[in-house]
């Protein structure tokens, strides 16, 4: 049985709490996600654990529906990210010649925008919706784990098994998830939990600039967004959101560092 | 220096070149919609005659790659065209928000980057003691927490709570130097955090891995005191990475600038964009998204030609 040290034993601890209340968010909440059930601002107490919003919606119950549609995004978007970026980075390896150049050029050339401005491009003309934001911050995140993948990959293709397999007269569908997939599993499964992270900051940044997910809808950027005003006025309901989007990403980050250090240390002794 | 010449304008042409591709990206992005941009200006409600007027005065008539191109040709004369919201000239409204942006991003830089250095080798000097995993462990923190947080937690405590700033960074042309730099303040402390540690685990990763090199091992057991094998084997053997660090961060801070002109109110390039991302204005957006992408990519450039011209090897051939 392996040892979780304490870092990542916080970490998968908050990462679980965040998702079991992601994905109970309707037995969880204390009341409506957009129903008004006080007064503008009102500080915490019995009623309302967190105080109120901007227009008098309950903190605790936006934070909680808040959290639901950052989670589910942040893990649509990495998930797509995922498998684009891995299958193209794999094909790459794989086919080598001039696909791996296009490949190679055109992720170079996405690359070379910086992400947010890119998706600022895109969204002025695209309709901001839900789908949209998934598919676009997806696929412009892809061309990072396509990189890693394809470096993987390249390594793993020139190892003897893989040859073997060829001589074996197995085809490029075989190579791929029989040969390359299980022994790139490692690396790529650590880059995951840095790529949500990434996900959850990017949508967040979206919704707070308010491109991202629109009202009434809550998410943690966007309800940064809305109580923003109050902060001049020393009331803190912004910085719950704010902060609950850094402790949620420190977590995901040690459970990510034990999981790289686990697969690093893996392959030392591999040699 | 004939290799490194050739490197250098190898270097630059590519550079030109991914220049004019990203220039196509942009264009290409603002296009690939489902219907046209006056659709989506206008909304789905538009009268067809709304629309009709609205693809005149856009010159979406026109094909793709004439636009496309008049449009670049005319961008690198300086002109952008005009904002659909509000007519006015693109490149005039973006001189001056240009001008600061940059002014905001170059103090941030000014502090950061010396910062930044001096801890890093601080970090090599006790490393694996405490001082070296403080600063993995706010590295870690750091690139957790959004640019907006630490914006506002800063503008919470030290405007608010404090009041030692206005919590708003108003600047326009009356105002002293000192005036100006009192008022950015918050925002160039924000910005220092952002890139701060980032900057500080590069350093410390780069000096590590030229004092690891054979050649230092060399030097130490020739009997040089530790100043000369720093001075004379690892100080010129680590200027190269060091300044890639430096640019790939000051490369980061004009992303860094957008979101934290939103949260402080700053009248700068960020704040443009963001903007007129809301109100559809694809002009203004192309021209932003543009020159953006021209800082980003300019300042890599530098960054490897400064690598090139600093290579010891390079310039020295055999």
């Amino acid at each position: 049985m392996m040892r979780i040290p304490f870092a990542a034993a916080v970490g998968l601890f908050f990462t679980a709490l965040y998702f079991l209340a992601a994905i109970f968010a309707p037995l969880l909440a204390p009341y409506g996600m957009a129903e008004v059930v006080g007064d503008v601002w009102e500080p915490s107490s019995a009623t309302h654990l967190l105080g109120t919003d901007n227009i008098g919606r309950d903190l605790l119950t936006r934070m909680i529906y808040g959290g639901r549609t950052t989670i589910f995004i942040a893990t649509a978007a990495t998930v797509l990210s995922f498998t684009t970026g891995s299958v193209l980075g794999f094909l790459a390896a794989v086919l080598g010649g001039w696909a791996d150049q296009l490949l190679s050029r055109a992720v170079d050339l996405l690359m070379s925008i910086p992400s947010l401005i890119f998706a600022l491009v895109v969204l002025s003309v695209m309709p901001v919706t839900v789908p949209v934001l998934i598919l676009v911050m997806g696929l412009l995140d892809s061309t990072r784990v396509f990189r890693l993948a394809r470096a993987v990959a390249v390594d793993i293709n020139v190892m003897d098994y893989v040859e073997a397999a060829k001589l074996r007269g197995e085809g490029r569908v075989w190579i791929i998830f029989r040969e390359i997939l299980p022994n790139a599993l490692s690396p790529l499964v650590a880059e995951m939990g840095l790529r949500f992270i990434f996900m959850v900051l990017f949508v967040s940044t979206l919704s707070f600039l308010g491109l991202g997910v629109q009202p009434p809808e809550a998410d943690w950027g966007g309800i940064v967004k809305e109580n923003k005003d109050g902060i001049v006025y020393g009331i803190p309901a912004a910085l719950i959101p704010a902060f609950a989007i850094a402790t949620l990403a420190i977590s995901v980050n040690l459970v990510a560092d034990w999981v790289l250090n686990r697969t690093t240390s893996l392959k030392g002794g591999r040699g | 220096m004939a290799p490194a010449l050739k490197l250098l304008v190898q270097r630059v042409a590519l550079g030109l070149m991914l220049l004019f591709l990203v220039s196509a990206l942009i264009f290409v992005g603002t296009q690939i919609l489902p219907g046209d941009v006056a659709q989506s200006i206008l909304g789905q409600s538009a009268t067809p005659e709304a629309l009709a007027n609205l693809r005149q005065e856009l010159g979406l008539n026109e094909p793709a790659l004439t636009r496309y191109f008049d449009w670049l040709f005319n961008a690198l004369q300086g002109d952008f065209g005009t904002a659909l919201t509000n007519g006015q000239d693109i490149a005039h409204s973006v001189g001056n928000r240009l001008k600061n942006t940059l002014f905001l991003a170059f103090w941030a830089a000014v502090i950061a980057v010396p910062l930044a250095i001096f801890l890093g080798l601080l970090a090599v000097r006790f490393r694996d003691r405490w001082p070296d995993k403080l600063i993995s462990t706010v590295t870690l923190a750091s690139i957790s927490i959004p640019e907006f947080l630490i914006g506002y937690l800063i503008m919470y405590f030290v405007a608010v709570k404090l009041r030692w700033f206005p919590s708003v960074a108003m600047i326009n042309d009356g105002m002293s130097l000192g005036e100006k730099l009192s008022s950015i303040a918050m925002p160039v402390m924000v910005l220092t955090l952002v890139v701060l540690a980032h900057m500080m685990r590069m350093t410390r990763a780069a000096i590590l891995n030229v004092m690891q090199s054979a050649y230092i091992e060399t030097a130490e057991l020739k009997g040089l005191n530790r100043f000369q094998v720093i001075y004379r084997h690892a100080f010129p053997n680590s200027i190269a990475p060091i300044v890639n660090v430096v640019m790939l961060n000051l490369a980061y801070l004009v992303v860094g600038v957008v979101v934290v002109e939103v949260v402080f109110v700053y009248p700068g390039m960020g704040q443009y964009l963001v903007d007129h991302v809301s109100k559809r204005d694809v002009p203004v957006v192309q021209a932003c998204g543009l020159i953006f992408a021209a800082v980003y990519i300019g300042l890599n450039m530098v960054a490897d030609v400064v690598s090139i011209l600093t290579n010891p090897r390079l310039r020295h051939p055999k």
